[in-house]
């Protein structure tokens, strides 16, 4: 990378990524890998979890909670087994991270899993995969393979009297899963429906026992943590309003994953904070054809749309939100380029979100059911006006910031609907004004 | 006579061992009949459970949930094509794509080809936007993606 932002950064994450054997245990060990590990098991628990704390390290996975603090709500003094759960099932829109992170470099996942392990005291860690990673998986059983080969996993490891399993279990294709809870009840292998919180997994998860769930890059960071400081890894990033109490900043470097109208899609490794103008001009090789960008999606599509006037907001953990999205999400950017219809945007994501709800609760079934049947009426020409307010009133009622579902799927389907039809709302009155169709093919299917 | 050979049978008590307990095995079994059979029967849903010690409709409830099983009956030709078409391959021709194929093969997604030898289903985001449209053939990721380059991949 030779652009002008990325002159003093230089990768941590994918450091590895397109070496020669990068996912083998041996070059692994041959770049410093597992002395982090090492060094771990060498701390006390409490040690761990304040280093973590002290770093201001938030989850990857898309709600950002602090990893540090997830890991101190586990009760004090607990007799049998604790468990982690790594979630392994990417499925929100335009995210590819931890496919990447994983086929890559999965020593660098797993040393961090088996620290944070060590720090929970859990002694079973399931590695919950999507089943589409099918390549994933292979690297991932191979290399936790050479760990029990080398003394990295089992009983004792590396001479310090801590055991641990790593099993991986593979999901069937359901977006719900992602879910910390859903991905619970579906390892237990039953239908992945979210359960009500509290209690929350901390007390009572997986098998109704002590769990932690956490994501594939949160876990990836921290090797890196250990290794070189809680205060190197806050050297990075944004940090803390010091007028908002709530916030907890956004230190370390990210994976920003980006896709749709660009010339260079792609993976990049930055500091938290850049903008999507940087992202789209500097490390996408800009909007393609020679295009402006209409829309841009921060953080996957249930974080909503940025409209061309706001793609200098920073992708912080607070940034996002500034600008009316739900926040930054997993940091997925979606580039929609000015050709491009927001009616078929935004049908796309409520067709997403219709197939992706688990049906357990009645107004996320039944709103992102009957908000994709809308946009059909609209796309065939057939739409009212007084449609678009049923969409917001739709949006407004389903998901938990409004209390009506048990998880965060429908604020996910209401986010779209409420970024395109606040700031893209003439757009959808001239398409059903003029009567318009939409022209993408119309397909039928099975589900 | 039974649905599921003996290795299999044992295969699925192998599990046993990595959870604390047997309903947990549920996914993993599934899988591996599914790998074998390109279909879970009713009676292999028994067996199952039976394996399990739970009700056969605890399998079919769990299995009926998730968007990657086929029952006995639609059962998947020899080789199972997903086209994405959420968002990001949306934008890059994704819905094109798989309609074009449809109309190459002549079935609708969801659906197999006369000669039994290929399944078409629509994907939701399988997280390769990178290469946009992409493709899942059985579990292995392909990228950038064109009819004529599926058709090369798939038909050889």
């Amino acid at each position: 990378m030779d652009t002008k932002n990325s002159t003093k950064f230089e990768p941590i994450l994918l450091s590895r990524v397109g070496r020669p054997n990068s996912t083998s245990l041996e070059s692994y060990r041959a770049d410093g890998g597992y002395t982090a590990l090492g060094k771990a098991l060498k701390m006390s628990q409490p040690q761990i979890i304040d280093l973590v704390k002290a770093s201001g390290l938030r989850g990857r996975g898309g709600a950002g909670f602090p990893t540090g603090m997830k890991w101190s709500f586990l009760p004090p003094n607990v007799t049998g087994p604790i468990y982690m759960c790594i979630n392994g099932d990417e499925s929100e829109p335009g995210t590819f991270n931890n496919r990447i992170l994983i086929e890559e470099d999965p020593h660098q996942v797993l040393e961090g899993i088996v620290i944070g392990c060590y720090a929970t005291r859990a002694t079973t860690a399931y590695f919950y995969l999507r089943y589409e990673y099918g390549r994933c998986y292979r690297t991932l059983q191979k290399a936790v393979d050479e760990m029990y080969a080398a003394g990295l996993l089992g009983q004792n490891i590396l001479g310090s009297g801590y055991g641990l399993d790593i099993h991986l279990h593979r999901g069937a294709c359901a977006y719900i899963c992602g879910e910390e809870t859903g991905l619970i009840e579906s390892l237990e292998g039953k239908r992945a429906w979210p359960r009500i919180k509290p209690p929350f997994p901390a007390i009572e998860g997986a098998f109704r026992r002590p769990t932690v769930v956490n994501n594939v890059e949160t876990m990836a960071c921290v090797p890196h943590i250990v290794n070189r400081g809680a205060e190197w890894f806050q050297s990075m990033g944004v940090p803390k309003d010091p007028n908002n109490p709530r916030d907890a900043g956004s230190y370390g470097p990210k994976l920003y994953c980006i896709s749709g109208h660009v010339n260079k899609p792609g993976l990049v490794e930055l500091p938290m904070g850049i903008s999507a103008r940087e992202l789209i001009d500097d490390y996408a090789g800009g909007v393609w054809n020679g295009r402006k960008a209409k829309a841009v999606v921060p953080g996957g599509i249930s974080m909503g749309f940025m409209s061309a006037d706001e793609l200098d907001t920073p992708l912080d953990f607070a940034g996002p939100g500034r600008v009316g999205c739900l926040g930054l999400g997993t940091a997925a950017v979606i580039v929609i380029d000015d050709q491009t219809s927001m009616v078929d945007v935004l049908y796309n994501t409520c067709r997403f979100f219709a197939h992706e709800s688990c049906g357990q609760c009645t107004p996320c079934r039944e709103g992102t059911a009957w908000s994709t049947k809308i946009l059909e009426r609209i796309r065939s020409g057939h739409g009212k006006l007084s449609d678009l307010d049923l969409l917001l009133e739709i949006s407004n009622s389903i998901g938990t910031i409004p209390g009506t579902t048990i998880c965060g799927l429908a604020d996910g389907a209401a986010w779209p609907i409420k970024n395109a039809l606040t700031k893209f709302r003439p757009e959808f009155e001239e398409y059903i004004r003029s009567g318009r169709k939409s022209e993408a093919p119309q397909l039928a299917g099975a589900h | 006579m039974s649905e599921l050979s003996d290795e299999i049978k044992q295969k699925i008590r192998d599990h046993f061992v990595r959870y604390p307990t047997k309903q947990a095995v549920t996914l993993p079994a599934l899988h591996m009949v599914h790998d074998q059979k390109r279909c879970v029967s009713n009676k292999a849903m028994e067996e199952i459970a039976e394996i399990l010690e739970l009700a056969p409709s605890q399998i079919h409830d769990t299995l009926s949930f998730y968007g990657y099983f086929r029952t006995e009956e639609a059962p998947l030709g020899e080789t199972r094509v997903w086209i994405c078409r959420s968002l990001p391959c949306m934008l890059r021709g994704g819905e094109q794509l798989l309609s074009e194929l449809c109309s190459r093969w002549g079935i609708q997604p969801g659906e197999t080809t006369a000669d039994g030898k290929i399944t078409l289903e629509l994907a939701e985001c399988l997280g390769a936007c990178d290469g946009a449209p992409c493709m899942l053939v059985g579990d292995e990721l392909s990228l950038r993606m064109t009819a004529d380059s599926v058709e090369q991949q798939v038909r050889g």
